[in-house]
């Protein structure tokens, strides 16, 4: 026989699990979330989106030519960052923005750390959080926001000007600020809000993070593949209800409104930046839900969300090292 | 009431090639090659020189210290040469070279039935080892040496092996269908000799007819159960299956006679009854023959010592997209170098697998998803040692449980970044072994 037989370590079966399919798996799962995002923002949500995704993606396969090593771009990863990252940012962003914070997010939080598996920070997080101390007014400022029935109404997509309206969380901390007797149902009815608006996604916020509805849909789905640690996003937005509750605050609202859903299902339980182990899973988003409480009510911030992950990033390899599971046949000798 | 551990993981078992093929016969093989050391332990000394005329069944070594057991002749015919062969794993080293005078004679006394009912513990022990039986599941530590554990270590179980975890292999299944009378006699004078009071047969879930089988030829012996075990790799991996059948753990570092338990393959317990009963050496053994990548999978009964080349032949030959040969499961086994490597006493399997299903992948960086660790069968983390070691920080890894690991690859199955996470702890343990040896 002149055949060459392969010798390599064992095993010699691999399962049919790979990154490759993970991430475009988990990038499947936004498109309900997209599509909610299209219904209440228009065309502008899918134009942002691209312009993110793209220069993600352009920016990792020029990086890692310049870098020499192998152009990974079709593995998905990219693309994903670039979608999380359209979806944080408000409806009317100008789309340079957009294209600058993707940039960053690819070039520094990712590339600069080594690229996919050794960065410490959610990338997309890490973007937001440099457009929002780059360009305040565009993250934050009220004109910004898009009010989505109208803009839907208008299906050729509204003019700036005509439809600028508060964030549901944005209205309520002012609100309370002024008068912290007023009920929270209350006041977001007076804005013409009810929860169900708030579920399903009919509330001015960033692109993609409103439907809460969307975004459960698109993590089941990952649950049932397995790609998602479910006790990430139901210990993180547990905590949150328990400790607004707690704190005397509306606790259904806190958790419909703003990124919450975004970030607990899909930025909290990214692979790379979230702790190894179940208890430190269950340890990391406890910490997310007391961050994001915190800033959400004693914050300059009407939103905690981004901010908390990325706090909670930092603390991820001492959680791992706090949290190694009790190893097999570590228990003592049975005496005689 | 479920049997099992926790973590593991069921890759796709390919059973099917061979389970439902009865044991056959090989035809003899024209010459045999039995390495001296294919055991744990010390290597055995050749007591035959070039040129002897030996028999079937004749000792051709004798065992090196009290860890150790000999080799026998598996054909009669003339020791042709004494030299350096390389074996299944890859290595070189010596073997008794024999041609066949194509007689198949027996050595006096093989074969012949003895009445064993009055053997004292130590007589039946001696039997064990002067036959050469080392455990058959393929770690091969000699079985002798197993039942003859301190004073101090009472043991209260004998765990017969018969899970057979690994895909594709239906050596065990088809011996526990075949021979099942042999297996239950071998495990009694197993029972006797350390004077356990209990027996337990563990087989897995998916193998129905051996668990029918032995469930039938054990119902009227009160101390022998037969139990269930969830179908999950590696269930027959020892601690795993110690902690399923009696929920205890065998402690980092110590045996299984540490929870007052001696496991042991069923084919071993078959070679024990043919040792003590018919004064038979472990000269031969059912060999599966099989994968997608070999025309006629079938279950052989090999003599020790055979070219995997004949028993690939007798298998209809490999078909053209055969990709690796391995000696033993998908899973733990050994990719072969050449064809003609010799089956050994712990030969459980010739495996040909194709491109397709035995792929090498390029690693990709690790995501850290937790998948290793979830499967993890001795809750270890992977990744982490993996990492340490891949950066040369050995006692870091120790640290986390490189010497625990046994290297059953689950990890390296399921990661989605096919990490070779087992090439790196094999290195590790490696390092780890002579930075110890270089301590002393």
């Amino acid at each position: 026989m002149d055949k060459m037989l392969i010798v390599s370590a064992n095993p010699h079966i691999r399962s049919k699990a790979s990154v490759t399919k993970i991430m475009h798996m988990v990038n499947l799962s936004l498109i309900p979330a997209l599509f909610m995002s299209y219904y209440y923002f228009g065309f502008k949500a899918i134009f942002l989106t691209l312009v993110s995704v793209v220069t993600a993606v352009v920016t990792e396969a020029g990086i890692q030519k310049f870098r020499k090593v192998a152009v990974t771009v079709s593995d998905g990863s990219a693309i994903l960052t670039g979608i999380l990252l359209a979806f944080n940012v408000p409806p009317y962003i100008p789309w340079w923005i957009v294209m600058l914070g993707s940039f960053f997010a690819i070039a520094i939080a990712k590339q600069a750390f080594g690229g996919l598996g050794f960065n410490i920070f959610n990338p997309a997080l890490v973007g937001r959080a440099f457009m929002l101390a780059s360009w305040p007014v565009e993250m934050t400022s009220n004109k910004f926001w898009a009010s989505p029935v109208a803009s839907f109404g208008a299906k050729t997509g509204p003019t700036m000007d005509a439809i600028s309206s508060a964030t549901p969380l944005n209205l309520v901390k002012t609100a309370l600020k002024a008068d912290p007797t007023q009920e929270t149902v209350k006041i977001i009815s007076d804005a013409g809000v009810s929860y169900w608006d708030l579920f399903v996604g009919n509330v001015s916020g960033c692109i993609g993070e409103t439907s809460f509805l969307a975004l459960l849909i698109g993590v089941i789905f990952l649950m049932i593949l397995g790609y998602v640690n479910w006790r990430v996003p139901v210990f993180y937005i547990g905590s949150v209800y328990l400790f607004t509750w707690a704190m005397g605050y509306d606790p259904t609202f806190h958790i419909l409104a703003g990124g919450l859903a975004l970030g607990a299902f899909y930025m909290a339980t990214d692979m790379v930046t979230s702790p190894i182990s179940n208890k430190g899973n269950i340890i990391f988003a406890i910490g997310l839900a007391f961050f994001t409480v915190a800033i959400r009510i004693w914050g300059g911030y009407p939103e905690g969300v981004s901010y908390s992950i990325l706090l909670m990033n930092t603390v991820v390899p001492l959680i791992n090292k706090f949290t190694v599971p009790k190893k097999f046949g570590y228990v003592k000798p049975v005496k005689s | 009431m479920k049997y099992t551990f926790k973590g593991g993981y069921h890759p796709p078992d390919g059973k099917e090639f061979s389970e439902k093929k009865s044991i056959e016969k090989m035809p003899l093989p024209k010459i045999v090659a039995i390495h001296l050391h294919q055991h744990i332990g010390a290597p055995s000394k050749a007591i035959v020189a070039i040129g002897d005329e030996v028999k079937v069944g004749q000792p051709l070594s004798e065992a090196g210290g009290f860890v150790s057991i000999p080799v026998h002749a598996s054909i009669s015919g003339k020791v042709k040469a004494i030299a350096k062969i390389t074996d299944a794993g890859g290595s070189k080293s010596n073997a008794v070279i024999i041609e066949s005078d194509e007689k198949d004679e027996m050595f006096e006394g093989v074969g012949v039935k003895v009445d064993y009912s009055n053997f004292s513990a130590d007589e039946i022990k001696k039997k064990i080892a002067a036959a050469g039986v080392a455990g058959m599941g393929g770690a091969r530590f000699p079985t002798h040496v197993k039942l003859s554990p301190p004073a101090n270590k009472k043991i209260d179980y004998i765990i017969l092996n018969g899970v057979e975890c690994e895909p594709y292999l239906t050596a065990d299944d088809r011996l526990m269908q075949e021979s099942p009378d042999t297996i239950i006699e071998g495990l009694k004078l197993m029972m006797k000799t350390v004077d356990a009071p209990n027996g337990i047969i563990g087989i897995e879930k998916n193998k129905p007819d051996s668990i029918k089988v032995m469930r039938d030829k054990t119902s009227a012996i009160d101390n022998v159960s037969v139990i269930e075990l969830e179908v999950k790799y590696p269930q027959g991996g020892e601690k795993q299956l110690i902690y399923a059948a009696i929920k205890k753990e065998v402690p980092s570092g110590g045996l299984p006679m540490d929870v007052g338990v001696v496991v042991s393959n069923v084919g071993t317990a078959s070679a024990v009854y043919d040792a003590v009963a018919l004064n038979k050496p472990f000269y031969e053994r059912v060999v599966s023959v099989t994968g997608e990548s070999i025309n006629d999978p079938k279950n052989v009964l090999a003599r020790i010592g055979t070219p995997s080349s004949e028993l690939i032949e007798f298998a209809g030959g490999v078909k053209e997209d055969v990709y690796k040969i391995l000696n033993g499961g998908p899973m733990m086994g050994a990719a072969m170098y050449e064809m003609n490597a010799p089956v050994h006493k712990g030969t459980s399997g010739i495996l040909c697998l194709s491109k397709e299903n035995a792929k090498v992948y390029t690693e990709q960086p690790c995501i850290s998803c937790g998948k290793c660790v979830t499967v993890c069968p001795l809750n270890l983390l992977p990744t982490d040692i993996q990492l340490n070691v891949q950066h040369g920080k050995y006692e870091e890894a120790e640290k986390l449980g490189l010497m625990d690991c046994m290297k059953c690859g689950t990890c390296a199955y399921v990661c989605p970044s096919k990490r070779n996470l087992v090439h790196y702890f094999s290195i590790g343990q490696a390092k780890i072994n002579e930075m110890k040896r270089d301590a002393k």
